[in-house]
């Protein structure tokens, strides 16, 4: 019995580390940004460019940010969730529109639909950097204060949406 | 017709070059913080590499972030600031020791003392086990014996 304990402890302790380990994503890096404000910004509009959007805009209520780009293949798996999510009404979505060409970005929107309240137009990806955006897509939901309280890496999806965003959501605005 | 070749081989490198931004330096001391900040820096997307090996667009703009900020006379730790504020601790290749990071910079440490444990166990182990036997030598001399016949016999 003694013989075995030893490879036992050590397959334990292994088993272990791979239980936790196999279960992370390497990709999803936690955002220091969770809990704290929300990023100044004030860009132009995608659709009106002499007026400007930011987070001062939205005060007062609960919202998301959704960085997009025309040239990014997963917002396009993405634009489906997140037009399925501006649907029900529950919570307004603002667009980062990420390094993208303003002529490419208001065509895919044309074609694709416009499910975002506006969008923000981010041309050098500066305020991508101070959100710290590493990704496209990523979703961010801010409360009514501007903090930031969530941040989702990649495309949304169904699940996501029905058992993180819309859940925190609704307790932010106080209606679950 | 090899120096034409060479020529060309050469214009090859030098269009390759370029297609990586140059950051001009009036000041060499300038110059060499930038490289040891994008050497320091990792980049998010390909999370292997720091950000003077990476070609993403992530890497190209955060390399010109960098020296933005130098050419505006911030310091290396302003700029590693502006970084882990942003993207959090795992920017740096060499996070700070802090509870969640103590796995990671004494870990191999731990690693290394087992496996120290372990051999010094098997060493003992093995030195207990060549005492001579109780028949003092004499099979050890039989199957000398027996080998070097052998070995005769195969002449």
């Amino acid at each position: 019995m003694k013989k075995f304990a030893i490879p036992l402890v050590v397959f334990a302790v292994i088993v272990g580390f791979l239980a936790v380990g196999l279960r992370l994503d390497p990709r999803e890096v936690p955002s220091p940004y969770i809990g704290k404000a929300a990023p100044a910004f004030s860009l132009p509009r995608l659709n009106e460019p002499e007026r400007t959007i930011g987070p001062a805009d939205m005060k007062g209520r609960v919202w998301l940010l959704n960085v997009w780009a025309s040239w990014c293949v997963s917002c396009r798996a993405e634009h489906e969730v997140v037009t399925r999510l501006a649907k029900t009404g529950e919570v307004p979505i603002v667009g980062l529109n990420y390094k993208d060409e303003r002529a490419d970005a208001l065509a895919w929107l044309r074609r694709y639909g416009d499910p975002y309240e506006t969008s923000a137009v981010d041309a050098k990806g500066d305020v991508g950097i101070d959100w710290g955006v590493y990704g496209v897509p990523e979703t961010f939901v801010v409360d009514q204060d501007g903090v930031i309280r969530h941040k989702h890496i990649g495309p949304i999806t169904d699940k996501s949406v029905s058992e993180v965003i819309l859940p925190l959501v609704r307790k932010l605005k106080g209606t679950s | 017709m090899r120096r034409a070749l060479l020529a060309a081989v050469l214009a090859a490198a030098m269009s390759a070059q370029a297609a990586i931004e140059a950051y001009r330096f009036d000041d060499p001391a300038l110059e060499a913080r930038y490289k040891s900040l994008i050497d320091e820096l990792r980049c998010l997307v390909c999370q292997n590499q720091n950000l003077a090996d990476s070609n993403a667009e992530l890497a190209q703009d955060l390399r010109r972030k960098t020296y933005e900020m130098l050419v505006a006379g911030r310091s290396d730790n302003e700029i590693l600031d502006f970084m882990v504020q942003r993207y959090g601790d795992f920017v740096l290749y060499r996070p700070p020791l802090r509870p969640a990071t103590v796995l990671l910079w004494v870990g191999p440490f731990v690693i290394l003392a087992v496996g120290l444990g372990v051999l010094a166990r098997v060493v003992s182990r093995r030195r207990a086990a060549e005492i001579p036997s109780a028949d003092g030598g004499a099979e050890l001399a039989r199957a000398e014996r027996l080998l070097s016949e052998n070995k005769d016999g195969k002449k």
